[in-house]
């Protein structure tokens, strides 16, 4: 998996465009970052599901139209972030983040502004920032359990440059449609996690036994 | 911030790569595992950190200058504390794909494997031959060596550990290294370069213990095998830095629940009965005002590099390394952007091989044009550590910046832990590779677990989210 190279098409699909990124996920602590990731990619909801086990490598893809597919390979934070403790290694490379809160509770947002400023710090430049507050589901049968109006995100997301969703794990509301925001704002000529890596002088290799050869130009695994 | 659980089934001490993969398998064979580092960032001894830390941490330039910066962004630096390379075939590759932590990673291969033959002016580097049919073509031997190198390697090629046929006719369980040597009438030079740069001994003991044949056999097999795999050396090397290797088993602990604290300082371990049954620690960010999260835990099992336990570990000796920057490959090398060099310990003579290590940008550990060398040995003497190196500085050529530090002790454990709970590493030894350290894995692993340690099929049947 690690050594694949980056796909700018499909070969033998000259007309049709295949591109992978890799998306981190960031925010505070049962915002649903996981849940957001599970709906997304498996169209599933667990309410009682336990603090993030087990969604720590997921892909997923979006067909834009007809010739341009977008995969996505999600990280999830499996928890690091709790005690501070996220390695280098979890921003490398990253091309876009879904930095999470929840609507309901108003410290979150201030979380999730401290993750855009630890992104804007650590990952790559050009890294496309999408902000979602999570758990709509909870505000519309009972609207006073909103603890962060709309506007004020929305603002806030325009002022630095962020998409902005207000989604639904639960419903699904808003999900597809903040991924699909993402995909289309990505710069899919240039795609792929891999290739802001090492020079392309010598391809990387593949560990995997069943691999068992360097890796050409046009060999995907996707 | 959230409260640390109040019990564990194992503590690990520090983010090296031995602790990150034992907390990666202890915590998928669902353990309850916290794994606290003393550091702001992962990797302790085997971390990878930028060119201004370098500086700084050896300080050697003016007060108010900042020489770091001539050197493009100190971030797009990572320069390894370890100097070591995987082997392609090694045991470490074959643990990073057992547990799928190969998922974070990016592998490329080193450029060439070479050895030094001669000291001084006469010195020749050559490339070390990777099978029967490169000897015959090697300069390091003249033409009749050559064929007698090419049997030799032909036997170690077909060898079965048990397949008694094809053992050459000697006990190779009980024979010494010098006696199949001898069979095949090896010169001194050949014997020399294939057992320090193919078998990878560091020093000639190996040579006339009895039994050490067949290792030395299962070794120099190690390196052709690693060498057939890919093709222009036995080694490969992560993008980034080996300082990639601890976080990736981290992360692979963390998805099954592995607790990670940096920035945290073990205040005291507690104790009942002479075992360790829990610990009270401290965690504050550097920049942080305050006292910190103080908290106690208990534990079953705590597991720790040697630096977290100075009165249960012993010195063993003292490696000796510099890192030096370069602004072009190492001559006699190709050009490649990467190679290993080794200087057997006889052609300078010394008792210890030197070693040479060299990445570049190619790996992303270094902007483009440079490249990292890193020389090493095992001190010999207690003073003069600088000409110790020297017949490795004089295969670098030109240097642009050389950092030395004082001797490094290598430390291993007095006990194994099972008398106090306490499961001590190694620290990471003078060899080329990783083998030693999958060793010590397991040592640890087989100390602490009561039972053997089996990568394979890790990643198989277990209770995750995946969907492939």
């Amino acid at each position: 998996m690690a050594a694949r190279n980056p796909q700018g098409g499909r070969p033998g699909a000259s007309n049709s465009r295949f591109a992978q990124f890799k998306l981190v996920l960031l925010g505070e602590s049962a915002v649903g970052k996981s849940s957001l990731v599970l709906r997304f990619v498996k169209d599933q909801f667990d309410d009682y599901r336990e603090s993030t086990i087990g969604a720590a490598f997921l892909t997923q893809t979006i067909a834009l139209d007809e010739s341009t597919t977008v995969k996505f390979e999600i990280w999830d934070t499996a928890g690091q972030e709790r005690y501070k403790s996220l390695a280098p290694m979890y921003y490398r490379n990253a091309n876009c983040a879904v930095v999470v809160y929840d609507i309901t509770q108003a410290s979150s947002l201030d979380k999730a502004k401290a993750w855009v400023k630890e992104l804007q710090r650590q990952a790559n430049e050009n890294i496309i920032i999408a902000l979602a507050g999570n758990k709509l589901d909870l505000v519309t049968d009972s609207p006073d359990k909103r603890a962060i109006p709309t506007a004020d995100a929305e603002q806030y997301a325009k002022d630095s440059g962020l998409l902005f969703f207000e989604t639904s794990a639960k419903t699904s509301e808003n999900v597809k449609e903040l991924f699909t925001a993402i995909a289309k704002k990505l710069p899919l000529d240039q795609a792929g996690p891999r290739s802001m890596r090492a020079s392309a002088t010598r391809p990387g290799v593949d560990l995997r036994p069943e691999a068992h050869s360097t890796q050409g130009a046009g060999g995907c695994n996707c | 911030m959230e409260e640390v659980a109040p019990e564990y089934d194992v503590v690990v001490l520090g983010t090296g790569l031995t602790e990150c993969v034992l907390s990666g398998v202890f915590s998928v064979k669902g353990k309850k595992v916290l794994h606290i580092d003393r550091n702001d960032h992962y990797g302790a001894e085997a971390a990878s950190v930028n060119l201004e830390s370098l500086f700084k941490k050896h300080g050697n330039y003016t007060k108010g200058e900042e020489p770091w910066k001539k050197y493009g962004r100190a971030n797009d630096w990572n320069i390894d504390l370890v100097p070591k390379l995987l082997m392609s075939n090694g045991e470490l590759t074959n643990i990073l794909v057992s547990t799928d932590v190969t998922r974070y990673l990016e592998f490329k291969q080193i450029a060439g494997s070479y050895v030094q033959q001669g000291s001084g002016p006469k010195a020749t580097v050559a490339k070390v031959p990777d099978g029967p049919a490169e000897a015959l073509r090697s300069p390091l031997m003249g033409i009749f060596e050559k064929r007698r190198a090419k049997k030799f390697l032909e036997f170690v090629g077909s060898y079965k550990a048990e397949d008694p046929a094809t053992h050459g006719g000697l006990s190779l369980d009980r024979c010494t290294m010098k006696e199949v040597y001898d069979k095949y009438g090896l010169e001194a030079n050949t014997r020399d370069f294939i057992g320090h740069s193919m078998a990878l001994y560091s020093t000639d003991d190996y040579i006339n213990t009895p039994g050490v044949a067949k290792e030395a056999i299962t070794r120099i097999r190690l390196y052709v095998n690693s060498m057939a795999r890919y093709g222009k050396s036995p080694y490969i090397y992560p993008l980034y830095g080996l300082g990639e290797l601890p976080q990736g088993f981290a992360r692979l602990s963390a998805i099954y629940g592995g607790t990670y604290m940096l920035n945290t300082d073990v205040d005291e371990i507690l104790w009942e009965n002479g075992k360790a049954v829990g610990i009270k620690a401290t965690m504050k960010e550097r920049i942080e005002d305050g006292e910190g999260m103080k908290f106690e835990t208990k534990c079953k099992t705590i597991l720790a590099d040697p630096s977290y336990f100075p009165g249960k570990v012993r010195v063993t000796g003292h490696l000796l390394k510099a890192v030096c920057i370069l602004n072009h490959p190492v001559a006699s090398t190709d050009n490649s952007d990467s190679c290993q060099l080794i200087i057997p310990q006889s052609q300078v003579g010394r008792k210890h091989d030197i070693y040479i290590a060299v990445v570049s940008s190619a790996h992303n550990v270094c902007p483009k044009g440079y490249y990292i060398a890193i020389v090493s040995t095992i001190a010999e003497g207690t003073s003069n550590h600088h000409l110790e190196l020297q017949p490795g500085f004089d295969r670098l050529g030109r240097i642009e910046e050389k950092f030395m530090g004082q001797p490094i002790p290598l430390y291993e454990p007095l006990e194994s832990g099972q008398n106090d709970n306490v499961y001590i590493s190694k620290s990471y030894d003078a060899t080329s590779h990783f083998e030693t350290t999958t060793d010590d894995i397991r040592g640890v692993y087989r100390r602490a677990a009561g039972e053997e340690l089996v990568v394979e099929g890790l990643r198989d049947g277990q209770n995750l989210v995946t969907d492939e």
